[in-house]
């Protein structure tokens, strides 16, 4: 199953008819969409307006790969499921968002979590299509960075009273 | 108290997001003790071994909600004694630290990954209460704070 999810604040048209028509074309697989205030009514997915956090988990552990707007909760889940994520961000230039500063949060995320970023609909459709792969090199932790780790370790050891 | 002793630790988040990013600090957490408070009762099944306050939630301009959670909340605090808290966010982990810190412990703030480009609400108003005060950003980091040390990723 793949599961397509566009959060519940801003319509994401774009996104919806990208995965409609990859559903129309390849239908040996189920896909579940969570359309939030979207328009556009997609005929090849089941579709879900919102979910419950539980009953977006419960869907997200279900998906063989995740297809988000690129929420930062979608990616960490995903992350913590040790789920393929593929991200597209809004665009402001098309209406999808007030700015592009989603576009470079999610170029950012990318380097450090090997998600797959795409920007298009054509990207999206060859991103799924090699989606076999995406699960192989797909490497994942469950644990902040080094760094990160080591600076809360010694915060917390330090002994000195204010 | 020597460095290293087990300390008792009060780590606080609401859930979704912020509940995901605390989780990916608790390797810095061995060998002490953890206390959690966050807002979705199932969040307790993923910290089986530490003591877990599920709170209501409180929405940014529901008074009485939030007035609410801050009497829980220093309840909490006043009862625990933490000698370290720490928060990702939002409200509950404000509320948390301020008490937290009037009671004697040291406090830490890490500011959610999900804010590239501006600090949150939280973030800006829990700073003269934060004795760490971090962003995951490097851009976002500036000579008097934000301070960038590693991100959950």
């Amino acid at each position: 199953m793949i599961l397509t999810t566009v959060g519940t604040q801003l319509p994401f048209d774009r996104l919806i008819k990208a995965m409609d028509s990859f559903a129309e074309k390849h239908t040996e697989e189920e896909y579940f969409a969570q359309i939030g205030v979207g328009s556009f009514v997609p005929s090849h997915m089941t579709i879900f307006r919102e979910m419950t956090p539980l009953g977006f988990r419960q869907a997200c552990e279900n998906a063989r790969i995740i297809v988000s707007h690129a929420g930062t909760g979608n990616i960490l889940l995903a992350l913590e499921l040790q789920k393929p994520i593929i991200v597209m961000p809004r665009r402001a230039a098309l209406g999808e968002h007030r700015n592009d500063h989603q576009l470079a949060t999610v170029h950012w995320m990318k380097d450090k979590s090997g998600i797959v970023v795409a920007e298009s609909e054509a990207a999206l459709h060859a991103a799924l299509a090699s989606s076999a792969s995406l699960v192989q090199k797909h490497i994942v932790t469950d644990r902040a960075s080094d760094q990160l780790l080591t600076t809360i370790r010694d915060f917390i050891n330090v002994d000195t009273k204010r | 108290m020597k460095t290293g002793d087990p300390k008792k630790i009060l780590a606080v988040s609401s859930s979704g997001g912020h509940w995901a990013e605390l989780l990916r600090l608790r390797p810095a957490f061995e060998g002490h003790q953890v206390v959690y408070i966050t807002t979705q009762k199932d969040s307790a099944r993923q910290v089986p071994d530490s003591k877990v306050y599920i709170i209501g939630d409180a929405h940014r301009g529901k008074k009485l909600e939030l007035i609410w959670m801050l009497l829980v909340i220093a309840m909490i605090v006043i009862r625990e004694r933490p000698s370290v808290a720490l928060s990702t966010g939002a409200a509950p982990g404000y509320f948390a630290i301020r008490f937290a810190r009037y009671f004697g412990a040291r406090t830490l703030w890490l500011d959610s990954i999900a804010n590239g480009e501006q600090l949150s609400l939280s973030a800006r108003l829990v700073q003269p209460y934060a004795d760490l005060w971090l962003t995951q950003w490097p851009h976002m980091a500036r000579p008097d704070g934000p301070e960038f040390r590693g991100s959950v990723l």
